[in-house]
């Protein structure tokens, strides 16, 4: 199929679909109402159910709903209407169900901006909601790898039996590109035999589904907290994605994931026409964090500085000076704010930091 | 020999973790019958809640899930719109859950006219948590927080929820009935029928709060709590159909 120009946010949306999702849950937030938007009108054409809820609370638990019957299922926010969603995102990890949630970051705290951020680093990677749980957070840098990510993550999600984040920013959600989003892709439906779709003792063929994540039995939930601990490794080793630009002989090594990423090859880009040699490493998995990635490509004898580039505070800066545990010292360019960092000012730190 | 009762087979066989004369095993067994009449025990799933009731998918013998506290309702819907109108599902929720956290669950769920049936159990306390004051607590009525007694001019006045959502358009039946004497729960019996009833006709959103006791908070007998059931909540959550289409 041709490539079309299509916003992100719509992109995501269609992606979603040919993904085979058939419920979508949502409540209107900038900047991502043109996923629920998109949603409304094309659901109804795909035999799906769009249904816009009354807060995001509820729309989170439509989701656990939903797929604790044993649809593909996905909402939409954005960082202050995620946070409303943590609890129901909590007790979708407990109760084990797969499901998709995209948050097209804003700044914070509180209303913060409508504009792009990365602030929701920790909120994604670190818990988010209460207990001991991850989510698999992807984090694409354009629109086209938000579309093939959909994908990926309906399949992972229902694999693991575990709600996946695809953590983009307000940039992806309303910038349009051109893309391809490959039609009538949709994985084999996974056999979900733990869903609760009606029972009765006549049928033999499972026992009663019960979807929970209630165990008032301390040796219960660790065996819980255990599975899902062992899910968790296996994730770490099977699923952890990362992208390597340039970082073959390059002295200067930049960290960035999402939006900020493109920026940064921009930057590399203008070092390289002075004679610096600046590469990229970039998570596109933010939990499970590609440690041992970023740690080599950091460590390499070449690299004499490292620096992470964020639009926050630094909050993936943390994860980083953890891969590389005090091998080297990173530094941070970090704007938090909604401001967006600009490939010359990349530039002009790594010149600075060249001549420091 | 002749069987002339046997227990629903809608019930597990698990006992009960309720107080004695608590009325959540009287709605349980109600519950269960009436599924069973109704010939809906392969197509129900239920939605227990956060309260006394946390267990209900233990009670229950059909396919169950368990939601975060008020939530049920929000559940129920994605529930019901992903199997559809052949689909019987409900949920069981008490008075802090439904009237106090989910107030916007509920309300939202009845304004859609979501066919969910929704069993209320109202005992005018939170029973689960030790006997807190609930937003269906009765004036002057003491509870570990409203140890003075409900004061209206600190906290308002007791909610009737059965009343406020039949004001709603996509409410199709709602009534309030009692469990405080046999007749009464006869009667109780026939609405969640009904409920269940309005629901597979496809005619909207379907509530029957039941008016219960709970001794071991109120520091009652379960005879006097049965007592004080008809005295005091009664003529406050008057009985009867609040809605029908």
């Amino acid at each position: 199929m041709a490539k079309q120009l299509m916003k992100g946010c719509e992109a995501i949306a269609e992606a979603a679909i040919q993904a085979g999702c058939r419920f979508f849950f949502g409540y209107p937030i900038t900047p991502q109402n043109d996923i629920p938007e998109y949603m409304s009108a094309r659901m109804p054409k795909v035999g799906g159910c769009f249904l816009q809820a009354e807060s995001e609370v509820a729309a989170i638990n439509m989701v656990y709903g939903a797929a604790g019957a044993g649809a593909r299922v996905m909402t939409s926010s954005s960082s202050p209407g995620i946070s409303l969603k943590q609890e129901g995102i909590s007790y979708i990890a407990g109760a084990e169900l797969p499901c998709v949630i995209v948050n097209m970051m804003r700044g914070g705290p509180g209303l913060g901006s409508i504009q792009a951020s990365q602030g929701d680093y920790f909120q994604s990677t670190k818990g988010g909601g209460h207990g001991d749980y991850h989510l698999v957070v992807y984090a694409p840098a354009s629109v086209q790898e938000a579309i093939d990510l959909m994908q990926t993550a309906f399949d992972v999600a229902d694999k693991y039996r575990m709600p996946v984040l695809i953590l983009a920013d307000g940039i992806i959600g309303q910038m349009m590109e051109p893309v391809e989003i490959k039609q009538g892709n949709a994985s084999e439906p996974v056999k979900k035999d733990w869903a609760t779709v009606g029972w009765s003792e006549k049928d033999f063929t499972r026992p009663r589904a019960v979807v929970n994540s209630l165990y008032i039995e301390v040796e219960e939930l660790e065996e819980l907290t255990g599975r899902l601990q062992a899910r968790y490794a296996k994730i770490a080793e099977e699923e952890t994605r990362v992208e390597l630009y340039n970082t073959e002989d390059a002295e200067f090594m930049l960290c960035a994931y999402g939006t900020v990423a493109r920026i940064c090859k921009t930057a590399i880009a203008q070092l390289k026409k002075q004679g610096i040699k600046a590469g990229l490493v970039r998570p596109i998995t933010l939990w499970p964090f590609p440690y041992k990635a970023v740690h080599d490509a950091i460590a390499a004898p070449s690299v004499k500085k490292a620096l992470c580039v964020e639009m926050s505070a630094g909050q993936m800066v943390e994860d980083v000076r953890l891969a590389i545990n005090g091998e080297k010292e990173i530094e941070l360019l970090g704007h938090s704010g909604s401001r967006v960092p600009t490939a010359e000012e990349i530039a002009q730190r790594i010149i600075q930091m060249r001549g420091a | 020999m002749a069987i002339v009762f046997k227990k629903t087979s809608v019930l597990t066989d698990t006992i009960m973790h309720y107080c004695p004369g608590c009325g959540h095993g009287i709605v349980h067994r109600l519950v269960a019958e009436a599924l069973e009449e109704l010939n809906l025990q392969d197509k129900a799933v239920g939605v227990a809640p956060v309260g006394c009731a946390v267990f209900a998918y233990r009670y229950f013998n059909v396919d169950m899930q368990e939601a975060a506290h008020g939530r049920a309702p929000a559940v129920a819907t994605g529930i019901k719109r992903v199997l559809g109108p052949e689909s019987c599902v409900f949920t069981y929720q008490g008075d802090g859950d439904l009237a106090s956290i989910g107030a916007a669950e509920i309300v939202h769920a009845a304004h859609r006219g979501e066919k969910i049936t929704v069993i209320f159990i109202n005992n005018a306390i939170y029973g689960m948590t030790g006997g807190q004051m609930a937003p269906t607590t009765l004036v002057g009525q003491r509870t570990t927080t409203s140890p003075y007694g409900r004061d209206m001019e600190h906290c308002g006045s007791p909610i009737r929820m059965s009343e406020m959502l039949a004001t709603i358009d996509g409410s199709a039946f709602i009534e309030r009935v009692a469990l405080n004497s046999t007749a009464n729960i006869q009667r109780a019996k026939k609405a969640i029928r009904k409920a269940f009833e309005t629901q597979m006709a496809g005619k909207g959103f379907s509530m029957v709060e039941v008016l219960s006791t709970c001794p071991t908070n109120w520091g009652k007998s379960a005879v006097e709590s049965m007592d004080w059931l008809e005295s005091s909540m009664i003529p406050y959550y008057p009985l009867g159909v609040k809605k029908e289409v």
